[in-house]
């Protein structure tokens, strides 16, 4: 019994260690209850993302009221398409353009942060790279020939790829991708508020993919501290009627 | 007035007789333990997932165009369908916790052996029949996990000699996953298959109140009776007594489920997978398919076997085992108590096989993982078709005339 479980826990870490090689996430560090964060987020991605993504599940009143954001400011800096405020935030774009123009359809984001989780979102949106091979230019550590242009690349600056030389069980060495590093060193300040800019966008993602989250939270603690008390006079009924059975 | 009531009633129903044969005078042994809990919670889980499926039915689409959607229009256009669906996909998850437990006790207690195995085949019936219903249900928000996940169990079938390709087109009603598969999902699991757990449900309790319950020593209270009053000495009324206990389970039950329900409802994944926040794309294979938790020790028993067809057959002989629990089992006594060394021994194995096949089906396979899945199949299959020979060859302690009390 002992031995096997002693196999047990040798060969468990084989298995769950048997395929990583991927590249470690940033954490975004994001706060959904950052309304300033997820107002700029908010406008970060109408203004940038929807060009070619929607987010059509959400309504843009629902998430005016979610956010705090008056209706005249909804219409004037979120709305350009001149929709009615209870309408879902879907864009122009027709997904055979998108097809045509990027090889795939911009995917609808809606709940990609529930997808992909927002540390994934948060290192993608930073770690694109100059790719001379790629039709836009660019590549990206998170997604490998990823369909979509380094869109906010003026706020951040262009990234190199770093190589790292590495050599195998068979002595031959070859470049693994490592990471990225700014082309322009004078962009440091840029890159620094382009993380802040990104993680207000990744905050209103996740936002947008449960925008009940907050309210389930501020709800759940309720419900629990109900059931609680109810737990403790459920169990003093229960021990007053079984003081009569004899053990 | 109540009372002239409910004999009008009583000459026309048999509503105090019902309620005495079932409650206030069916006696349960006195010494129910924590595992007796998890009868009377999968009963309210029932109720739950009954409830909130019915409100979740008022805005769900069964259609392969609408479906993704219609779940995210529960989540944000619905007043509290946030709610209502996080209840209904905790609920499924917690019904097969509570009923694995369940199940669990039914072993350890011998709960199956006479006179109780039409108890333990309906419940094994209601197993059956809720995993059917939760494959089914898992399909409806129709994300890339519900679609790839269907099409991978449903392919299965097609692995049966001659007949299989034609039985799994029958299955789909098309060729691959679509439309039409999610349109007889849905009826099949918000009609056919709550019926039947209805029906089941009742059986499973109707049997069990005729040979009555058994208990954590697996003394029958039945053979010892107050010469007078002919009730069981060892024997209590349900209600209130078991009616008291079981609420304040209730509590302590919900507690738990809130929890979950409102800080992780996905789980880390394992409740609600993150590849199913993407809506299903016969294009696009996702990297890794692997069903819901609570499938994974049969997949992984699928997994395990190099060849298909015997591979499903292995999975099907994996449920198939526990039917025949009360005829494999040949031991004097009941309750693991009074078991010996070796049938302790069996059962702590089989456990560990079984959680570590749950594990194993939610991995990739490796080499090794699949061998250690053949290892602990091996044991799987060991725990019940040798049954027969170690439960005999046990060394059991005697059983004592009265329960004892904790």
């Amino acid at each position: 019994m002992r031995r096997m479980i002693a196999v047990f826990a040798l060969l468990f870490p084989c298995i769950s260690f048997a395929n990583t090689g991927e590249l470690p996430l940033t954490p975004a560090n994001n706060d959904l209850r950052d309304r300033a964060s997820l107002q700029a987020g908010a406008k970060t991605f109408v203004n940038y993302c929807m060009g070619c993504h929607s987010a059509e599940y959400s309504r843009y009143q629902r998430v005016a009221d979610d956010l705090g954001i008056p209706e005249e400011v909804l219409k004037k800096n979120l709305m350009f398409a001149g929709d009615k405020v209870g309408e879902t935030m879907s864009i122009a774009m027709s997904k055979k353009d998108g097809q045509r123009w990027f090889g795939v359809i911009p995917p609808d984001l809606s709940v990609i942060s529930r997808a992909r989780g927002v540390d994934w979102l948060y290192t993608y949106l930073t770690s694109f790279y100059l790719d001379s091979s790629r039709p836009w230019g660019v590549n990206n550590l998170m997604f490998k020939d990823v369909g979509m242009p380094h869109v906010l690349w003026e706020q951040q600056g262009w990234q190199k790829p770093v190589f790292e030389k590495v050599t195998d069980a068979e002595g031959h060495s070859h470049e693994v991708l490592k990471g990225v590093a700014l082309v322009d060193e004078k962009d440091a300040k840029k890159a620094a508020d382009y993380r802040q800019t990104v993680r207000n966008l990744v905050n209103f993602l996740e936002y947008v993919g449960e925008p009940a989250k907050t309210v389930r939270q501020d709800l759940g603690w309720k419900v629990i501290l109900f059931l609680a008390i109810f737990f403790v006079f459920a169990y003093a009924l229960k021990k007053e009627y079984w003081a009569d059975i004899p053990h | 007035m109540i009372k002239s009531l409910v004999s009008w009633i009583d000459d026309r129903f048999p509503l105090t007789k019902l309620w005495n044969e079932h409650l206030a005078e069916y006696y349960a042994p006195k010494n129910f333990n924590f595992w007796y809990y998890f009868g009377s919670l999968a009963l309210l889980v029932l109720v739950i997932q009954i409830l909130t499926g019915i409100f979740l039915t008022m805005n769900y689409k069964p259609d392969a165009t609408l479906a993704f959607a219609s779940v995210e229009y529960i989540m944000r256009d619905v007043n509290f369908g946030w709610l209502i669906r996080y209840m209904h996909s905790t609920g499924a998850s917690f019904f097969f916790i509570v009923v694995y437990l369940h199940m669990f006790r039914g072993l350890m207690y011998g709960s199956y052996k006479k006179p109780r195995e039409l108890v333990w085949l309906f419940g094994m019936f209601l197993y059956l029949c809720l995993m059917a219903e939760a494959f089914m249900g898992y399909l409806l928000p129709w994300g890339q996990m519900s679609f790839w996940g269907a099409q991978v169990i449903i392919s299965l079938f097609g692995a049966i000699p001659y007949v299989g390709e034609t039985l799994s087109l029958w299955i789909r009603g098309d060729f691959v996953v679509a439309d039409a598969t999610l349109n007889r999902f849905f009826s099949l699991h918000v009609i056919a298959l709550p019926i039947v757990l209805l029906g089941l449900v009742v059986a499973h309790i109707i049997a069990l109140h005729e040979v009555g319950s058994n208990n954590p020593d697996g003394v029958e209270i039945k053979k010892n009776k107050d010469p007078v009053t002919h009730i069981p000495v060892d024997g209590i009324p349900f209600h209130p007594y078991y009616t008291v206990k079981d609420i304040a389970g209730v509590a302590g039950f919900l507690i738990i489920f809130s929890l979950v329900l409102f800080y992780m409802p996905e789980m880390g994944g394992y409740f609600l997978e993150d590849a199913n926040f993407v809506p299903a794309d016969p294009l696009k294979t996702p990297v890794h398919i692997a069903p819901v938790w609570y499938f994974t020790p049969f997949y992984a028993i699928l997994r395990a076997v190099p060849d298909k067809f015997l591979g499903v057959v292995a999975m099907g002989g994996a449920v198939a085992m526990l039917f025949l629990l009360p005829w494999l089992d040949r031991s004097e006594v009941k309750s693991i108590r009074y078991k010996g060394i070796i049938f302790k021994t069996a059962l702590t194995l089989f456990v560990i096989s079984f959680v570590g096949l749950g594990y194993l089906g939610m991995q990739p396979s490796t080499p090794v993982s699949t061998l250690v899945a053949q290892v602990f199949s091996a044991i799987y299959f060991g725990f019940f078709l040798l049954m027969p020979l170690y439960s005999q060859w046990d060394q059991t302690k005697p059983v004592p005339e009265r329960v004892t009390m904790p």
